[in-house]
């Protein structure tokens, strides 16, 4: 088989554009889980949370950046195409980031008074952002069906994923809190893993029985041998998971990290599992990543460049993690 | 309803909403990066206070910017799916750009300048704030030079209809795209300099003679004072190549009709499309033909050589007096102020006052710049290749009206949270003075205490 660059460059972008899809959404799926968990938090609990993302949610944000953006350059027929049937919720979506961004800088910065306002936007916004995103994904994983059953079940998923969220940054708050605040981020966690997993479970069925030719790609011998790792691997990180929030926080704090990155290892795979069902297509059933892709020597150009910077981006984003390592409480912010 | 109508609107007040923040964001950066090294040179606290003041201002401008910077770039593919299809193989490659080599470096060092001055040695806090500073920059570049390219193409060929690189260089660097980044760039120093000069002004007139405020007021008046006359010549130069390249942008500017020699310089009229001619026209003889040809008899370019292909008349027109007239407010204002800070030491209280409105004239002028440049292109989105008609997407009408009445009232209400809080912290840091506490980890020892300290 000889290399042919015309063939690999999109599906190089897809790669690309998977990957910063799937660090958005663990990246940010904290973020806008703290914004949502705002709801079942007291004042001092809301200046922790925010201290816990505080360093870090702009960067994380970016990610999103990128990936519309490489759908943008790299997919622009396809861009084009998934915009424009959601035209709605994209806007909800935005609407619920923009929200969510100024809410974040505004609560800090007005006078005390005005804080609690700018406090119920931010979760407002954030809970706005998630619902639109699992709304999104509904609608997307059944073709971009904008009928009665698509919006009933983007309803069903916008749920879900925002339950997902919230778990992810009840997860985080285990990491970065301590005392009575970690204790709740675990209960939680607990609540928020529920609706996770039922969220998986309906998108898991919903489709290959959306598509035939998905169907066809999981429900066929050898590929459910293949495949079956995916959905017995998230199960038992769900039942380990759970098992954990009943006797978290450790002595000492052991292993705060654990519950965050299990989540983001069942994130990954519910997302391994996605890019399968919908590969080679980036619009569901219409058009293939080859089909929707740019010109060959454009890609190249944008392929130069990522190669070069993104594993520099990757280093500084774990640089400015590691600057704020450690418990959040002691962060202030004037 | 008019999807295209609607659409143009809905993108003109999203990007007129986004420019605001970039507009500061830019030379904010390297105003902080001044502070900051005054403050290593000197040990002065004041310039700490002077930086921790301003970095707030730089990350809610830097917020406001990044939330609706992202609504522009699924505004694309919602409303516009025609640009990408046409041009996206030459957009692309350079919306990647801006995103890999600036937005990322932004996002990820700007939580070490607000939050980590204490937890990373100075050395590294200073170079958080020159990554910042550098990558705001570069980003512009990245954004004009897509700008510039929409405007004064080159560098690509037409294949079935679709926009093919042949030259990146020619790409960037296209004929308009130094013009425009100069242009852009002192644009912002000048919004950033009026900013920071208005705000310590409203800080002066509430009663805070504290040393911050002191350096914050004179780097402001400075550095409007000297940006102000480059600016005027930059912008000279700009309209000199646009003469070149877009001639029937440069008649709708002029409102001048037929082209000629000893065409007069329009300083007031109200243009009639529909009669081709200017009503109430106060005009200097020549004036138009001087400036732009240096000679009485020079010809300029008039909008009759471009049925049906000239830009709306009437806010390209104003767009561009608008524009000029601030400027010619902020060379006075400026000049003024630096006098009695470089003779007197000391501000009067009237020209204070001024100041105060003064905090968003780079707004206005930029506003109106972008109005004329931006507008001045139509009725083509990319100058000759695509037209705005033929890249607007299939959306209802209804739904572009609902979403552009969400944002309008989105914007104008974050706005006025803007502004509340540029004043409310002017005022606080007015009432602190030099005294707060500089931020970072409470109780925690500066890791590297400054020199004289």
């Amino acid at each position: 088989m000889t290399f042919d660059w015309p063939t690999a460059l999109p599906l190089i972008f897809a790669g690309l554009m998977g990957l910063a899809i799937l660090i958005y959404v663990v990246l940010d799926g904290f973020d806008l889980g703290i914004g949502i968990l705002f709801a079942a938090a007291g004042d001092a609990e809301q200046d922790t949370m925010i201290a816990a993302i505080g360093p870090f949610w702009d960067a994380n944000e970016t990610w999103l950046v990128l990936a519309v953006g490489l759908l943008l350059v790299a997919f622009p027929m396809a861009h084009g195409t998934i915009l424009t049937a959601l035209y709605l919720p994209v806007f909800v979506l935005l609407v619920g980031l923009i929200l969510r961004g100024v809410a974040f800088d505004f609560r800090a910065k007005v006078p005390a008074g005005k804080k609690h306002r700018w406090n119920r936007i931010f979760f407002l916004g954030s809970a706005t952002a998630s619902l639109a995103q699992g709304y999104m994904l509904g609608v997307y994983v059944l073709g971009l069906d904008v009928g009665l059953g698509g919006m009933a079940f983007g309803a069903l998923v916008a749920l879900c994923l925002s339950a997902a969220y919230a778990a992810m940054g009840a997860a985080w708050l285990i990491y970065k809190t301590e005392d009575d605040l970690q204790k709740k981020a675990v209960r939680w966690l607990r609540t928020a893993l529920v609706l996770t997993a039922l969220g998986m479970i309906a998108v898991s069925l919903a489709t290959p029985f959306a598509s035939p030719r998905i169907f066809d790609k999981w429900f066929v011998w050898p590929q459910i041998l293949y495949l079956s790792p995916l959905p017995i691997l998230s199960a038992l990180l769900f039942l380990w998971l759970w098992r954990q929030t009943f006797d978290l926080p450790k002595p000492d704090d052991r292993h705060a990290i654990r519950p965050f990155l299990a989540l983001t290892a069942i994130f990954t795979l519910g997302f391994a599992g996605l890019a399968w069902s919908f590969y080679p297509y980036v619009v569901p059933d219409k058009l293939t990543i080859w089909q929707a892709a740019s010109a060959p020597e454009s890609l190249a150009i944008i392929l130069a460049g990522t190669v070069v910077v993104l594993p520099v981006i990757i280093f500084y984003s774990f640089y400015a993690y590691r600057v704020f390592s450690g418990k959040a409480t002691d962060l202030t912010y004037d | 309803m008019d999807p295209l109508i609607l659409s143009r609107i809905q993108f003109g007040a999203n990007i007129s909403f986004h420019i605001l923040f970039p507009a500061i964001t830019i030379a904010l950066g390297w105003v902080l990066l001044f502070f900051k090294l005054r403050y290593n040179a000197s040990g002065d606290s004041a310039w700490m206070h002077a930086y921790f003041t301003w970095v707030k201002v730089f990350a809610l401008s830097f917020a406001m910017g990044v939330v609706s910077g992202v609504t522009m770039s699924f505004q694309f593919g919602t409303n516009w799916p025609g640009y990408m299809k046409t041009v996206g193989n030459i957009a692309g490659p350079l919306l990647a750009y801006e995103i890999l080599t600036a937005f990322f470096l932004e996002a990820a060092f700007l939580g070490i300048m607000l939050f980590g001055f204490r937890r990373v040695s100075n050395r590294i806090h200073t170079l958080a704030t020159v990554l910042v500073a550098g990558s705001t920059t570069v980003s512009a570049f990245w954004i004009i030079a897509l700008n510039s390219w929409m405007q004064t193409p080159a560098g690509f060929e037409m294949r079935d209809g679709v926009a093919h690189a042949v030259s990146w260089w020619a790409i960037v660097f296209n004929p308009s795209m130094p013009y425009r980044l100069v242009h852009m760039l002192l644009a912002s120093g000048l919004t950033v300099s009026f900013l920071i000069a208005g705000l310590s002004a409203l800080r002066y007139l509430y009663g805070d003679r504290s040393e911050s405020m002191w350096k914050a007021l004179r780097t402001g008046v400075f550095t409007a004072a000297i940006l102000i006359p480059i600016q005027i010549f930059a912008g000279d130069q700009h309209g000199l190549n646009t003469l070149a390249h877009q001639p029937q942008k440069i008649a709708a500017m002029e409102a001048n009709w037929n082209t000629g020699p000893n065409v007069p310089l329009v300083l007031f009229a109200l243009p009639d499309e529909a009669a081709k001619e200017n009503r109430f026209e106060i005009a200097i003889p020549d004036g138009a033909s001087l400036v732009l040809r240096h000679s009485t008899g020079g010809v300029v370019p008039g909008l009759n050589d471009y049925p049906g292909n000239h830009p709306p008349v009437f806010p390209v027109f104003w767009g561009f007096r608008v524009m000029v007239g601030t400027g010619i407010l902020m060379l006075i204002v400026s000049w003024s102020a630096a006098w009695f800070l470089w003779r007197r030491h000391s501000l009067p209280k009237p020209l204070a006052i001024i100041m105060v409105p003064m905090t968003i004239s780079g707004w206005l002028a930029t506003l109106a710049g972008w109005y004329t440049t931006e507008i001045g292109r139509q009725p083509w989105l990319v100058t000759g290749v695509l037209k705005t008609a033929d890249a607007v997407g299939p959306v209802a009408g209804s739904h572009v009206a609902l979403t552009l009445a969400v944002y309008l009232m989105l914007y104008v209400l974050l706005l006025i949270a803007y502004l509340g809080v540029l004043a409310h912290l002017a005022l606080k840091a007015a009432k602190d003075g030099d005294t707060s506490p500089l931020p970072g980890v409470m109780n925690a020892a500066l890791s590297q205490p400054a020199a004289g300290e």
